[in-house]
């Protein structure tokens, strides 16, 4: 894909008559919101797992891990939904802030750092 | 190396990343995000993949269990990290108007998620178990 070249797209987007519609046909930002929802739908499926495996042994360090599992799952949580809300209010939205992508993207490594202590 | 240690400085630095090239149409930088996004899920099932074979196969040789499992929660964060990576280096392309990052990394996590799963099919018909 040669994303920063194709004039047909660009010129579609600074279309003025596009502008003036209020609103994308594309649906991007509604597609970006629903990209969120599902990664957030991903990182339950995975805390749920990790807190099934953390309670299983029921010691000192399995509910320390199961707790840590949650609050990480909040995390993410609650950067999806700031990114969601930002998404949601101007148009057009502003670009995802690299901290907010690399926070995300450091939850799921403390979740997997959460795994492989309570696997070994 | 010097480049993978500037791309992470710009995981934290999102001004840096503005600083280059022009405000592309913001679609680009959505369709970006959403990769970046779908590479994110990936690695969270991956992660839950890691849990899912300590949880289920718990009749398993401690040695194989722990091996699968650390093995997919590896891919998983590299994956993690990979995703983060490649999106700062796409939105630099697309502001600088330069193609596209190639990259090896889709064909290498198939390699391996294709090995882990023979391994675990050869574990589990094979019966090592306790």
């Amino acid at each position: 894909m040669s994303a920063g070249r194709d004039p047909g797209l660009q010129r579609a987007g600074r279309d003025p008559e596009l502008q003036r519609a209020g609103r994308d046909p594309g649906l991007q930002p509604e597609r970006t919101r629903l990209a969120w929802r599902r990664t957030t739908l991903s990182a339950v499926v995975a805390a749920v797992l990790a807190v099934r495996t953390a309670l299983r042994d029921g010691s000192a360090l399995g509910v320390t891990m199961a707790a840590l599992c949650c609050l990480l799952w909040l995390c993410f949580l609650g950067l999806a939904h700031g990114r969601i809300r930002v998404l949601s209010a101007g148009s057009p939205p502003p670009a995802l802030a690299a901290r907010r992508a690399t926070a995300a993207v450091l939850c799921a490594v403390a979740l997997a750092v959460c795994a492989a202590v309570l696997v070994v | 190396m010097s480049g993978f240690v500037d791309n992470v400085r710009l995981w934290f630095a999102p001004e840096r990343v503005r600083d280059e090239g022009d405000t592309p149409d913001y679609r680009f930088s959505l369709a970006n995000e959403r990769t970046f996004l779908a590479w994110l899920r990936t690695a969270l099932a991956l992660i839950g993949g890691g849990f899912a074979v300590d949880q289920f196969l718990p009749d398993l040789r401690w040695a194989w269990r722990a091996g699968l499992a650390l093995a997919l929660l590896a891919a998983g964060v590299l994956c993690a990290l990979r995703a983060v990576n490649h999106w700062v280096r796409c939105e630099r392309a697309i502001r600088r108007g330069e193609d596209l990052p190639a990259s090896r990394f889709p064909a290498l996590l198939g390699v391996v998620v294709a090995v882990v799963a023979v391994a675990m099919v050869v574990v589990v018909l094979a019966g090592w178990e306790k």
